[in-house]
């Protein structure tokens, strides 16, 4: 005896976006944690060391966060004015920090106390960084001036002016501790080489530079401005790779995850966007305020981002174990006391094992169609939980109806309450393409039941004129978009140029017959 | 050895199992059905086909059991005889020639007379019966609408509105009948009859479902009957159980109710069974159920309404699809139950398994339009399956659903691996992969005007392992409805028939290379040649004409006027099978596309239109030279007629076996061996017996009996003491001597029995072994062992010498 096949849920693909493995990578963040700083937050920096504590540059001080912490382990506040550009030494050990007022400080972690201050720079220094040597700092400042200063004796090594206007963005070598990169207002980005003592390339972003960002490997720079992301090929000279618009407003701040080297972006749009290797959009983080800075921790455990309302948001990455964990404890069954008997028998080798036989567990609509019950099937299918989270059980509990020939007796003999949710359910439906070829059926199919009566009841009345204009505008929209589609097919079809389809098939057709 | 060839057709499986009610035998060990112009018999634990009674020259009508002896069968044929069987051993005991038969059906005749027919008690082999009695010249067609009442004493047949009841003893008709409508729109014909076994009731069926349970009928006034109703459409079947507790009735729901007698309306379900009931059987203690239903299919159901085994046949509905060949089992692939596709060995004529393609439940309902498969196509490898299911006989409210089913090499099966709901806008029409190894590609042609390309999805975004499958071309021509295609054998062309016209692309660059065109006529059936005919293209259109297109010139090589209502081309070979419709009947052509001459010729195939058939590849190459045959060498050619009947045209060989007694010594001869030259002896008393063969080395006894498969070995009872003496070291000498004394006394024992059994009537067969028992209460063990496998052995030889004796 074959045993009762339930009715399948049909997984109908839904248009636009698509599940990928990148995606799911992303997704799988936790919620964010929020700390509410004084001001409006312009730099995030992590640290190199394990465990990659964070620093936050925001209002007038300089926050230090450990991995979990919401509250600060350690904060610098010895700052007259904002403090912009908190950065760390590739060791770890040391902070530098521009400022409102144009001084830079170095802080070591440990201390609270700056150990060098640099002057020198008429205006506020928004980008401070030390360079790969670590001996060095590289500050870019609102005095159009781009400084050098030696950490050991708190002297200027050299100042280059060659930017037009304020210095916002700056990114050091990694490899070469003499380089590093500028980015300006005056819409172009920089390389400059210490040894020279000049710019080495120019590139022309286009708007003003918010953001410069170096790859790993160096060969490709990225810098944001206005709502462009552009990407230059610095072994081509500077040759522009890739210009992306996804943001529609200024793109304040760029990372690159360390798995896999995909780019992220943020924006006053409150967006931060993810992109893969070919410079698709794979995945979208949504924030509650403009994004002014963000940064990601090695290995993409965490994702901290910046923004104007001073909140920063810190996403911590979900392990497997968590998810493990939570589900083996939703798993567990009855309790041991109970079912222990026979627990540990272990069969011997000759012993014929009769197995328990597996009971058929069928949901609860499944059990009334099986038992002929069509109207309470289409009862439960639409209950207020099923009917709002999980259309499509609804529509597969109506299309089996339909199969079995049932529908009308389902639908037959409602009073109000249950067709007003029929209704309701069809006006939220009806359009959308998986659903409307049975939920069309439905509506017929009510229509013709209820035609006597409708006028009994205001409620029902007034939900069926909606649904009347509703279907009526859609009809208008079907018609417009059919003309436009066949606009565009003449288009197309005067695009493509004439092929003399018959001329010369024939030869090509016989050499391949002879290969075979 | 000598050989002569002759082709032709022969019928070949797929009987229907399920035209009579099945019989279990009185132990509970077999099934019998009627079942074409044989009676089958099955084993219902395993539900193996054991055998089959063979001698019926027309359609088996009914089977019964002999009450007097338990282990045999009376069956009843159209051919106008009655046939008594020792069902066990298959053995022919009687035949009595009838000129009308019981329970059996007069064809031709327009009203159907029962008759009572009365078996004279004689021992010779053929008895003509003479003494017929005419019960009633009006009954109805249908069998189950008869049945006899307790003890014999009645017998009561119901036709349309009425029921009678003939009493054997005062030999006198009572009739009752009912309205035909009442207020309610009853419809009250009689569909079947029941009648209790110790109790003067019967139960009859009627066409709305009810049950009425018929009581005091022996008054044509006074009678009473009380009414049921559950069923909610005809019930098919009633049968009381043995001892009348119970009444069992089925229908077209395919659930088994159980009705306690006199409980009123107490009862048991068992649902689902698979197909409608269409028959209902008990064993003679009550213990075995059996069911038969409309696919064919014979389910034995224990008491506890538990099902224990099912006897499935060839699943002979509606068939959809095109007969095609799983390239991996090589097994036959169509319709089978609603909504699956059935695997159908041929050659050993059994159902394999069904593969469920709707993947819904069923409601066994008349008149619901349901899923039905209606295209099914194989890649050549046999790793993808393509399958269209449909609903919906207007085009307004068509749902189709095209899927495509992966092999699972673990799980041994086809597993779903894309749904695609909206593959068309309207019907599709045919459907056909791609014949290249590399690349699969399924290409659907639908009445919308379009045909399709559907390749496996290469989705960079999702890397997967899982591979979907996607349309990657959509094709039309000039609007018309594209009815074929067909993909060349190396598919590097796919060819689609537009009506008239014959597209030729190129699948790798979606480029329309060309067209052919032979007016008039739309094109029915389309096909590339094989092998070294590959540059051919030969098509049949709807105005008789056979066309051959040669593509390398682009131009018609041959064309005939012929009626094709089937082209097949052989995949193994050159040739194109062309079966032609005309003047009523068909005609089979056997043709190479390089040359308008056909090889082969069959007239009058048979009276019906083809429209399937299909080449079956030979397990093993037949190298026959004559030229009438050579095309049966690579494959065999199947076709099914309309009412579905399995053909196939075979190479008979009329082969003189030249009987070679030098058998290879195998183990199994071995442990065999000495009852086999007992049964020497006994056949062919004056031969002289057989040398001993050789004993082997016992290591490579052992080795060889364990790699002979152990279906094939006897029980390992009777091995088990040969084998431990095979492993002894032989100690020759008086031992030796004492065992061949021993065979000598065997030997005349059973020569002793020989002559019992020849004296006693084939009927006490039984008796007469027993007897041997108690003779010979001295023997040994050994001997009782040699003895029981005698007994266990083939009798057939037996009624060879009954034959010869005048």
């Amino acid at each position: 005896m074959a045993s009762f096949k339930p009715t399948k849920v049909q997984f109908l693909p839904k248009l636009g976006e698509k599940v990928t493995e990148e995606t799911l990578y992303w997704k799988n963040y936790k919620s964010p944690v929020q700390i509410k700083e004084f001001g409006a937050i312009t730099k995030i920096d992590f640290s190199p060391l394990p465990p990659h504590n964070y620093a936050v540059t925001a209002s007038t001080r300089i926050h230090i966060y450990g991995p979990h912490s919401q509250e600060p382990i350690r904060s610098f506040t010895r700052f007259r004015d904002t403090a912009y550009g908190g950065r760390f030494r590739g060791d770890g050990k040391l902070l530098v920090a521009g400022s409102e007022e144009g001084l830079i400080r170095l802080f070591d972690i440990s201390g609270r106390v700056a150990l060098r201050q640099f002057k020198g720079h008429s205006k506020a220094v928004h980008m401070t960084s030390f360079l790969s040597d670590g001996f060095r700092v590289v500050s870019g400042s609102d005095d159009l001036s781009c400084r050098v200063w030696d950490v050991p004796s708190a002297v200027e090594l050299s100042s280059l002016t060659e930017h037009t206007d304020y210095i916002r963005a700056l990114a050091p070598s990694k490899l070469n501790p003499d380089l590093f990169v500028t980015g300006s207002y005056d819409h172009t980005v920089k390389v400059f080489d210490m040894r020279s003592g000049s710019s080495v390339m120019t590139m022309q972003h286009g708007h003003p530079v918010e953001c410069v960002l170096l790859y790993p490997s160096e060969a490709l720079l990225v810098s944001t401005g206005g709502r462009y992301v552009k990407v230059w090929d610095l072994l081509k000279g500077g040759q522009e790779l890739v210009s992306l618009k996804n943001h529609h407003k200024t793109v304040t701040c760029a990372c690159l995850s360390s798995v896999g080297n995909k780019l992220l972006t943020g924006s006053l749009d409150r967006h931060v966007k993810v992109y893969n290797s070919s410079y698709k959009v794979v995945h979208n983080f949504d924030c509650d305020a403009s994004i002014l800075s963000m940064a990601i921790a090695p290995d993409d455990e965490a994702l901290a981002v910046g923004m104007t309302n001073g909140v920063l948001s810190v996403r911590h990455r979900r392990h497997q174990k968590d998810k493990e964990m939570l589900t083996s404890r939703r798993r567990r069954g009855p309790s041991y006391q109970v079912f222990v008997k026979g627990k540990n028998f272990v069969p011997r080798q000759d012993d014929f094992l009769v197995s328990k036989p597996v009971k058929q567990y069928l949901r609860k609509y499944d059990k009334q169609l099986k038992s002929f019950e069509v109207s309470k099937a289409l009862d439960t299918a639409l209950q207020t939980w099923t009917r709002t989270s999980k259309p499509d059980v609804t529509v597969v509990v109506i299309i089996e109806l339909n199969r079995r020939g049932t529908l009308k007796n389902a639908l037959a003999g409602r009073n109000e309450e249950s067709l007003t949710k029929i209704l309701n359910f069809l006006l939220k439906h009806i359009f959308d393409p998986r659903f409307s070829r049975p939920l069309l059926m439905v509506g017929d199919i009510v229509l013709d039941l209820y035609q006597q009566v409708f006028h009994q009841s205001p409620v029902v009345e007034r939900l069926l004129q909606r649904l009347m204009e509703v279907l009526g505008r859609e009809a208008e929209l079907q018609q417009e978009l059919l003309q436009v589609l066949g606009i565009l097919d003449t288009l197309f079809t005067s695009l493509t140029p004439r092929k003399e389809a018959l001329a010369a098939p024939p030869v090509a057709q016989e050499s391949q017959l002879q290969a075979a | 050895m000598v050989e002569k060839s002759d082709v032709r057709v022969v019928r070949c499986g797929g009987s229907k199992i399920n035209l009579r009610p099945p019989i279990i035998s009185t132990d509970s060990r077999f099934v019998l059905c009627a079942s074409g112009d044989s009676v089958k018999v099955y084993s219902t634990r395993t539900e193996e086909w054991l055998h089959s009674l063979q001698g019926h020259t027309n359609q088996v009508t009914g089977i019964a059991l002999n009450p007097a002896n338990h282990l045999q069968v009376y069956s009843c044929s159209a051919d106008g005889t009655v046939k008594l069987w020792d069902f066990i051993d298959g053995i022919l005991i009687k035949v009595q020639l009838v000129l009308f038969f019981l329970h059996a059906v007069d064809k031709s005749k327009i009203c159907f007379q029962l008759v009572a027919v009365h078996l004279p008690k004689s021992a010779e082999q053929e008895v003509e019966a003479k003494e017929l009695s005419a019960v009633s010249s009006r009954i109805s067609p249908n069998p189950s609408c008869t049945a006899f009442g307790r003890e014999g004493q009645y017998i009561a047949f119901a036709r349309h509105l009425q029921l009678n009841v003939y009493f054997f003893r005062k030999q006198k008709t009572y009739s009752f009948s009912l309205k035909a409508t009442d207020k309610k729109g009853a419809k009250n014909a009689f569909t079947c009859i029941a009648c209790h076994p110790a109790d003067d009731c019967i139960a009859t069926g009627h066409e709305d479902g009810k049950i009425r349970l018929w009581r005091n009928f022996i008054h044509t006034k006074e009678y009473t009957y009380s009414t049921q109703h559950w069923h909610h459409n005809a019930v098919n079947t009633l049968c009381f159980t043995p001892e009348g507790t119970n009444l069992l009735s089925g229908g077209i729901e395919s659930v088994l109710v159980q009705w306690q007698y006199g409980a009123g309306n107490r009862k048991e379900f068992l649902p689902r069974l698979g197909g409608s009931i269409l028959h209902v059987s008990t064993s003679s203690d009550g213990q075995l159920f059996c069911t038969s239903h409309s696919d064919n299919k014979i389910t034995v159901i224990e008491s506890s309404f538990k099902v224990c085994g099912v006897i499935q046949g060839l699943v002979k509905d509606a068939v959809f699809t095109d007969l095609m060949i799983d390239p991996r089992s090589k097994a036959l692939v169509l319709n089978g139950k609603p909504g699956h596709l059935q695997f159908y060995s041929l050659l050993r004529d059994k159902h394999l398994y069904n593969l469920d393609i709707v993947q819904q439940e069923y409601i066994y309902e008349a008149g619901l339009d349901q899923f039905e498969v209606v295209k099914a196509a194989f890649d050549i490898k046999g790793y993808w399956l393509a399958t269209v299911e449909e609903r919906g006989q207007k085009s307004s409210d068509l749902e189709f659903v095209l899927k495509l089913w992966a092999y699972d090499e673990r799980t041994q099966s086809f597993v779903l691996n894309t749904t695609i709901t909206a593959a068309h806008t309207d019907r599709i029409i045919s459907m056909c992969f791609s014949s290249s190894e590399e690349t699969t590609m399924l290409v659907t042609t639908a009445e919308d005007g379009q045909f399709k390309a559907w390749c496996q999805g290469a989705d960079a975004d999702t890397q997967q392992d899982q591979s979907f499958w996607s349309c990657d071309f959509v094709g039309s021509y000039h609007n018309l409805t594209p009815t074929n295609c067909s993909f060349s054998a190396d598919s590097s062309l796919l060819a689609v028939s537009f009506q008239e016209v014959i597209t030729i692309w190129s699948p790798d660059t979606w480029e329309l290379l060309t067209t052919l065109c032979q007016p008039p006529g739309v094109v029915r059936d389309l096909c590339f040649g094989q092998l070294s005919c590959s540059k051919y293209l030969i098509a049949t259109t709807t105005r008789n004409l056979l066309c051959c297109w040669n593509l390398l010139t682009c131009a018609l090589e041959w064309s005939t006027s012929v009626e094709v209502s089937k082209l097949q081309p052989d995949p193994l070979s050159e040739n194109v099978a062309a079966f032609s419709y005309q003047s009523k009947h068909t005609d089979l052509f056997v043709f190479k596309p390089n040359e308008p001459r056909p090889l082969f010729t069959h007239k009058n195939v048979c009276s019906e239109k083809i429209h399937r058939a299909v080449f079956v590849p030979r397990e093993e190459l037949l190298n026959n030279c004559d030229e009438s045959s050579q095309w049966l060498n690579r494959s065999q050619l199947y076709f099914l007629t309309q009412n579905m009947v399995f053909h196939n045209f075979t190479c008979v060989s009329l082969v003189q076996l030249v009987i070679d007694d030098s058998i290879a010594v195998t183990p199994f001869y071995l442990l065999l061996g000495k009852h086999r030259q007992q049964q020497q002896k006994l056949n062919t008393p004056s031969h002289p017996a057989a040398d001993k063969p050789q004993q082997p080395q016992g290591s490579v006894t052992i080795t060889e009996l364990l790699h002979t498969p152990a279906h094939v070995l006897p029980a390992a009872s009777v091995l088990c003491s040969m084998f431990v003496s095979s492993l002894l070291i032989s100690n020759t000498g008086v031992r030796e001597m004492e065992s061949s004394e021993q065979e000598m006394n065997s030997e005349k024992e059973e020569e002793h029995s020989e002559e019992e059994m020849e004296a006693c009537d084939s009927q006490q067969e039984l008796r007469a072994q027993g007897s041997v028992d108690e003779v010979t209460p001295k023997l040994s063990k050994a001997q009782e062992r040699e003895l029981k496998r005698v007994r266990k052995t083939d009798f057939s030889w037996m009624a060879g010498l009954i034959d010869s004796k005048p």
